[in-house]
């Protein structure tokens, strides 16, 4: 079996939740070796379900078991004292870290980048946090909607007349995972391209949530240099369908459908429909048209709706895509599940978990001809790779009992496994 | 100043729209010569602006993103003045050359095989068209890395099919999941995060598939499908539905299982539009908070002391939030809530952002010139690297701004040829008539 294009790369992963495991589950699905370090408590999505009939369970978390594919785990109580011998240890072995506490938190707990940089120079120290390591909200607690609300085009999503809109689920803290994966792996690969550069700098990077929103292609990039070029600002629009048509969601006979077909696309919906004398008509050309609202209403009702309500949502995008109309979906996840595309293409990937059992999960991202995606393992149980771990760092049997004794480390739960 | 990561490393960009384009700027920003392969005889819209002769009234009619120009008026050269393509366009270079016209294909070939990196994200049967390929590429270039980024995938019974991210979003359920609870998506508004996605996934790829050559001495083929890329982002989703057999409608500013929401503030002088942001996940939080709002009631309802009750009650819970946020300004409720610890956010406005004291600390906005825009400010790399700063180094690039760069000194053409490309419409700062 060919290796993933990470291999080598030895990664410790301090993180929790959503943002810094998914940057370390990025790396650990192409290949890396990531060793997770919980608390004995564990990773607190491990008590975010959703759970299989909504029974937690720390082992059955769908947010969990998502986010930590192909990780090893080890349960570290970084508070005790024998603790320090063996982040030592793992620092020493560790390529990458990885950690996501609150600004501060690091330090006390013996891991912060400067202790672990002087035992190993080279490594490259990730930081995820929600605003910086620095800064006058450097300890500000953050959510989704206050990082898309602060950082993201929040104001302007959303309708004129209502409330501003966050986007869905927690598509922010992902982005904010996968912006650090980027920045980690540039750091990795310092130095390779420049035959004079030598080996990579060890190097601190600093992740804030919110950059990596005030810096996101989802119109708030632009939007903030459009103000800086015209000192205007972006307002939600009075309807989803304004400024130029049609481009919106439409209902079709069996759910909804999103086109465009506006503007410089207009003779695309056109076609669409058949390219029929009324439309071909030379005042829906004028440059006026595509911002006249009765004219929109028009071609709406008239033309638009009865075109969409006599077809399926299947068969309506089949249809634009055949003008080349810019189109798709609004899909529900049990679309997605049957999705010819997803399934044909091999998206979905099956993964045994020991206590949570068979599942289907979101596999690759993107297609390595060469190096691809593989799912070697499940979400490792909370203490399931700790003495595994501990043996390779070089303790015997006995001093990983001890270490156990002492509450510095757990071990799997027999009961558990 | 320091070596940039990526010093050395040279991408081409076949890149339209804003997926390929942001994943290149990443690249940039590392310190790649990130070269964009433009071409004076098509404009793809939406790429350098909606059109390349944009007029008054459309860019009037433009949503700011996207028409916002300096001084909002189209200029001479509109195509080096969308703010859309400026925001990720610092740090790269331009060439341009027509590659379906004689002598095309032999200046990419020569620009191939002395680069690394190839990204596009065109629609498969584009690419097709250009004759460009993995295939090739590599009979250029042995170990070249290709990052193709069609909408859904090379195969497949989508593979031509037209999409901009907000349809992506559509297809993998991330539009029904958002807007207001009270209304059906035919009432969202364009987000483009899969745009987003895509970009900062895009990079990583590239940076995955430059860690295996390094290992391994070999290139590859990386193709990631805008749909399938994003896909993961809604992990909780599609696991609920395996597992409970649950799918979900818009929520509005709801949190599954906190409370959460969107509240209004006092108006600053006529600007009415003003909200903060407000979480609460847990009991020390929820009590803080109504000590800040004054709610000795609603802090002394026991049944309120569990997040699933507050959840529940969240509607009667709201307009007593929303009494004490209408009284403030979104930074006072914001410092406020967060000096007594309650994940709290002013909603800000672009103007806000540049006036906020902590995105200014971090100095995360950088001055940059460009000669047909002039001075100004622009959202900077997205994160800090101690021993690597990262920077604008240079200003968003123009079209063809490095034709002379690109001919002259790294594919060694002489003075005649270049102009001899020139006549041909090769080489040009503009597009050709008619387009």
């Amino acid at each position: 079996m060919p290796s993933g294009a990470l291999t080598g790369l030895k990664v410790l992963d301090f993180t929790h939740y959503v943002s810094g495991p998914y940057c370390a589950k990025l790396l650990a699905d192409y290949g890396a070796d990531v060793i997770k370090v919980e608390p004995p408590a564990g990773d607190g999505a491990r008590r975010i379900g959703p759970f299989p009939d909504d029974v937690s369970h720390p082992e059955k978390s769908g947010l969990f078991l998502h986010l930590n594919t192909n990780k090893r785990g080890v349960v570290i109580d970084l508070k005790q004292p024998d603790a320090a011998g063996i982040v030592e240890r793992l620092t020493s072995w560790a390529d990458i870290v990885i950690e996501s506490y609150r600004p501060g938190v690091a330090d006390r707990l013996g891991v912060g980048y400067d202790r672990l940089s002087s035992l190993n120079p080279a490594l490259i120290y990730t930081s995820i946090s929600n605003f910086g390591q620095t800064g006058p909200y450097r300890d500000y607690r953050g959510s989704e909607v206050v990082f898309y609300g602060m950082g993201g085009e929040m104001h302007s999503t959303g309708l004129a007349d209502r409330e501003p809109l966050k986007l869905g689920g927690n598509v922010g803290l992902y982005q904010a995972g996968a912006v650090a994966a980027v920045a980690t792996m540039g750091a990795a690969l310092a130095g390779s391209f420049a035959p004079e550069a030598g080996d990579a700098p060890g190097q601190h990077i600093d992740v804030s949530i919110l950059e990596t929103q005030l810096g996101s292609v989802d119109r708030r990039q632009s939007a903030l240099l459009a103000h800086q070029y015209t000192g205007k600002i972006s307002q939600r629009p009075p309807s989803a369908s304004s400024g130029g048509y049609p481009n919106a969601v439409y209902p079709t006979a069996d759910g909804y459908l999103q086109i465009n077909g506006s503007r410089m696309y207009w003779p695309r919906a056109v076609a669409m429909l058949g390219n029929t004398p009324e439309l071909t008509a030379e005042r829906w050309r004028e440059p006026s048209a595509q911002g006249d609202v009765a004219m929109q209403e028009e071609f709406e009702g008239e033309h638009l709706l009865p075109w969409m309500l006599e077809r399926t949502r299947a068969e309506a995008w089949q249809a634009a895509q055949g003008s080349r109309v810019l189109s798709g979906p609004i899909n529900t996840m049990a679309d997605l599940d049957v999705d010819p595309s997803f399934n044909a293409r091999g998206v979905f990937a099956e993964g045994v978990h020991p206590i949570a059992g068979s599942l289907r999960y979101p596999g690759r991202p993107f297609i390595m001809n060469e190096s691809p995606w593989q799912f070697r393992r499940t979400a490792p149980l909370l203490g399931q790779h700790t003495a595994e771990v501990l043996l390779e760092l070089g303790y015997d049997d006995v001093e990983i009992s001890a270490l156990a004794d002492s509450g510095a480390v757990s071990l799997l739960q027999a009961a558990e496994g | 100043m320091g070596r940039l990561p990526l010093e050395g490393l040279r991408v081409l960009e076949i890149t339209v729209v804003w997926a390929g384009p942001y994943c290149g700027s990443f690249l940039a920003d590392l310190g790649a010569e990130v070269i964009r392969v433009e071409s004076t005889k098509t404009f793809v819209p939406l790429t350098r602006g909606a059109s390349p002769r944009l007029t008054q009234a459309q860019i009037e009619n433009l949503p700011l993103y996207s028409g916002g120009t300096p001084g909002h008026v189209p200029g001479e050269r509109p195509f080096n003045r969308s703010p859309m393509f400026n925001s990720h366009a610092r740090n790269k270079r331009s060439m341009t050359v027509n590659l379906l016209e004689p002598g095309g294909r032999e200046i990419f070939d020569r620009l191939v095989s002395i680069s690394d990196v190839l990204v596009e994200n065109n629609p498969t049967e584009t690419m097709e068209k250009l004759g460009v390929s993995y295939e090739s590429l590599k009979a250029v270039k042995d170990d070249i890395i290709m990052l193709r980024m069609p909408a859904y995938g090379s195969d497949g019974p989508y593979r031509d099919y037209r999409a901009h991210g907000v349809h992506i979003e559509g297809v993998v359920g991330h539009t029904m999941l958002r807007g207001y609870e009270d209304t059906d998506p035919s009432y969202n508004t364009t987000v483009l995060m899969s745009d987003a996605a895509a970009g900062a996934q895009g990079a990583f790829a590239v940076l995955a598939a430059l860690h295996h050559r390094k290992r391994t001495g070999q290139g590859q083929l990386v193709e990631l499908g805008q749909a399938e890329n994003v896909f993961p982002f809604l992990g909780e989703y599609y696991m609920d539905y395996l597992m409970n057999g649950r799918t979900h409608g818009p929520t509005g500013n709801r949190h599954p299982r906190a409370l959460q929401n969107c509240y209004p503030c006092a108006p600053e002088g006529d600007n009415e539009d003003r909200w903060v942001a407000i979480t609460v996940y847990d009991n020390e939080q929820w009590q803080a908070l109504c000590e800040t709002i004054g709610a000795p009631d609603l802090a002394a309802d026991a049944e309120l002391a569990d997040a699933a009750a507050r959840h529940a009650r969240q509607a009667e819970i709201d307009p007593r939030i929303a009494a004490w946020t209408r009284a403030q300004s979104t930074a006072d409720a914001m410092d406020t809530l967060q000096q007594a610890g309650v994940p709290a956010g002013a909603v800000m406005n672009q103007e806000d952002a540049f006036a906020d004291p902590h995105v200014e600390s971090r100095q995360f906005f950088q001055e940059a010139y460009q000669e047909d825009c002039g001075t100004h400010l622009y959202p900077g790399p997205l994160y800090k690297m101690s021993a690597t700063p990262l920077s604008i180094r240079r200003g968003p690039v123009m079209f063809g701004q490095d034709n002379g760069y690109v001919y002259r000194e790294l594919l060694g053409y002489t003075a005649a040829e270049y102009a001899a490309f020139e006549a041909a419409g090769h080489i040009g700062t503009d597009y050709a008539e008619g387009i």
